[in-house]
């Protein structure tokens, strides 16, 4: 039923979902079975926890030391002002980040969208191929998918660079666009879109009016994971990024390769707090996603 | 009769990965079976040298290795994420909880991998500490090992353990729990034998979740790992850039995808008969849930119902 209210808006969400909560929790507690403290999960989950963030607590640390060394010498912004006054490279590596998280994400989630309503509104006979396509990329080793990419972009010829880099992350960001719009249109009523289509609306109408309408959140989070996945990827760009295709995480690598400076220290820093910033607002959704 | 546009709607996406994915894997498969090039690339000749070279002892160690790495750091981090669902799933601020888990988790992988170099480096976090409380002022080892890199392994896959685990979990019904105490069972009995059966499916998912690309793993081991800890990722990965033979590295990586394949279908062949209501879409989506690699939606598909 969760999955029903989405339809609704995101403050609806919420307090629906927050009702449901209460809800439940009343009538355990009336029946006297409110959960006890889980006591050795929660230690454990805590310990978790901290060594979860214990990393990047070291590393922010560590970027405001003033000692290029492991050694602490004093407090200073010295890294941080080298991070945003003098490091051109690493700029044009973060703007190639985004041009390649944004293209790609969009065009992922153009094809990914329309498969998902063909395969979620009709049976045709490629329907199985479509489906198995569109998963099988995703439970595959990074490592073969870029290997692969990367034998075919020399078999035919093409110029590793930002196209090459385009084309690896759109198809590596398709299988999760499909499998989340396939789940957003499944949840949906199938009743609306046959209503639209008997008052009379066209194919593309009923497109454009009913079904995307209807699937936007879903749309909308394939999106950002796409833009996330983009951004995040290592392995797959190490493989086909060429010349003036560096991207962020290519250029952290080649960073900690050869010769650390602690501007990687600062950058992670702020990362990690852009990151939260971020992430923070939205952890109602985050539930909302995972439990559903 | 409204008219099929199905295949419309689906061909731009069909083409594209039929192109981009499947020809390069129809690729790699095909170059797997032909002679290495002199300057990389490959030669028209039919041949098993790539399989022969396959063969040979470094090579299988690697492979065993890799297998015996991705099993333990899986182990590690199902036997870590299960009680870690558990109480998010039972506490009272989930959302928070999850929050937590996930932020670290959306920081970007190298960093993640930087900050374990500076935790556990010569001039590291831990050898400082070391040295600041008087013992060994030379320093220890700490990186560039197997136990570092399953460390830093289960470090970066535990999220997507958690995240499937929490939301089966989620869904279980704790009376169950109470009903078993009630009935004599001790608390760890009625775990093992109530709960556990119940979140099988949730176990399934994120075994598969930690173990598929743990064992494709190519970063961890080259930053973190040494010569003891070289895995399969990494040798693909020289056999293309260095050796620059490519027929072997195809080989490996049609190794890896065989393995990896065998072992997703193993687990989803069983799957169908646990869960009778999710029959509609194929087994595997409902197995992969949403969780995949962003591990943002864990199990979506089982919680629609």
């Amino acid at each position: 039923m969760a999955a029903r209210v989405h339809k609704f808006g995101p403050l609806r969400i919420a307090a629906l979902f927050h009702a449901r909560r209460i809800v439940r929790k009343g009538a355990k507690a009336a029946i006297g079975l409110v959960p006890k403290k889980a006591l050795g999960s929660n230690i454990i989950y805590w310990l978790v926890i901290g060594f979860l963030f214990m990393p990047l607590v070291v590393l922010i640390a560590y970027s405001f030391n003033k000692s290029r060394s492991g050694e602490w010498t004093g407090f200073s912004f010295v890294w941080y002002q080298k991070l945003f006054m003098d490091s051109p490279d690493l700029w044009k590596a973060f703007q190639n980040s985004v041009i390649i998280a944004f293209s790609s994400a969009l065009m992922a989630t153009v094809l990914g969208t329309l498969a998902a309503v063909g395969t979620a509104r009709y049976s045709f006979k490629l329907k199985s191929y479509v489906a198995t396509m569109s998963f099988i990329p995703m439970i595959l080793p990074e490592i073969v998918v870029g290997v692969s990419l990367l034998i075919f972009f020399a078999g035919i010829g093409l110029q590793l660079g930002m196209m090459t880099v385009w084309i690896a992350h759109t198809t590596f960001n398709i299988p999760f666009v499909y499998l989340l719009v396939s789940a957003r249109l499944e949840e949906s009523d199938p009743t609306i879109v046959e209503a639209a289509r008997d008052l009379g609306a066209s194919e593309l109408q009923t497109l454009f009016r009913v079904i995307i309408p209807m699937a936007l959140p879903g749309i909308a989070s394939a999106f950002l994971t796409a833009i996330t996945l983009s951004l995040e990827d290592f392995v797959i760009t190490f493989f086909v990024s060429g010349p003036g295709a560096t991207t962020l995480p290519l250029y952290i690598y080649s960073m900690i390769r050869f010769g650390v400076s602690p501007v990687v220290n600062a950058l992670s820093a702020v990362m990690v707090a852009g990151t939260v910033l971020l992430v923070y607002p939205l952890r109602n959704f985050l539930k909302v996603f995972a439990a559903r | 009769m409204k008219r099929n546009y199905g295949m419309a709607y689906a061909a731009p996406q069909a083409l594209w990965l039929t192109v981009f994915f499947a020809a390069p894997l129809l690729i790699i498969i095909a170059y797997s079976f032909l002679k290495k090039g002199l300057y990389g690339g490959v030669e028209l000749h039919l041949s098993l040298q790539a399989y022969i070279d396959m063969a040979n002892p470094t090579l299988l160690l690697v492979t065993l290795r890799t297998l015996w790495m991705s099993f333990v750091a899986t182990l590690i981090t199902i036997l870590i994420a299960l009680p870690c669902g558990y109480s998010i799933a039972r506490s009272k601020n989930q959302a928070l909880r999850l929050f937590l888990v996930i932020v670290p988790f959306w920081t970007n992988f190298l960093v993640r991998c930087y900050a374990w170099i500076a935790i556990l480096g010569n001039e590291g976090f831990v050898n400082q500490a070391l040295r600041f409380l008087g013992f060994r002022p030379e320093g220890v080892q700490f990186l560039y090992n197997q136990g570092a890199v399953v460390l830093v392994l289960v470090y970066m896959y535990l999220p997507y353990a958690i995240l499937p685990l929490f939301s089966t979990i989620d869904k279980f019904d704790f009376t169950l729990l109470e009903a078993a105490r009630d009935l004599g069972a001790s608390k760890m009995q009625s775990y093992i034998k109530v709960m556990l059966p119940n979140i099988k499916g949730g176990i399934v998912t994120s075994i598969l979740f930690t173990f598929i690309p743990i064992f494709g793993a190519y970063a961890v081991p080259l930053l973190i790992g040494g010569k003891d800890s070289y895995m399969l990722g990494n040798v693909i990965a020289d056999q293309l850039t260095k050796t620059r033979n490519w027929p072997l590295a195809s080989a490996i990586s049609m190794t890896v995808t065989l393995l990896t394949a065998i072992s997703v279908f193993l687990f989803a062949l069983r799957k169908p008969k646990e869960h009778h209501i999710e029959k509609d879409m194929d087994p595997l989506a409902s197995s992969s849930g949403g969780a995949g690699r962003n591990g943002l939606v864990g199990g979506s598909a089982e919680g629609v119902r």
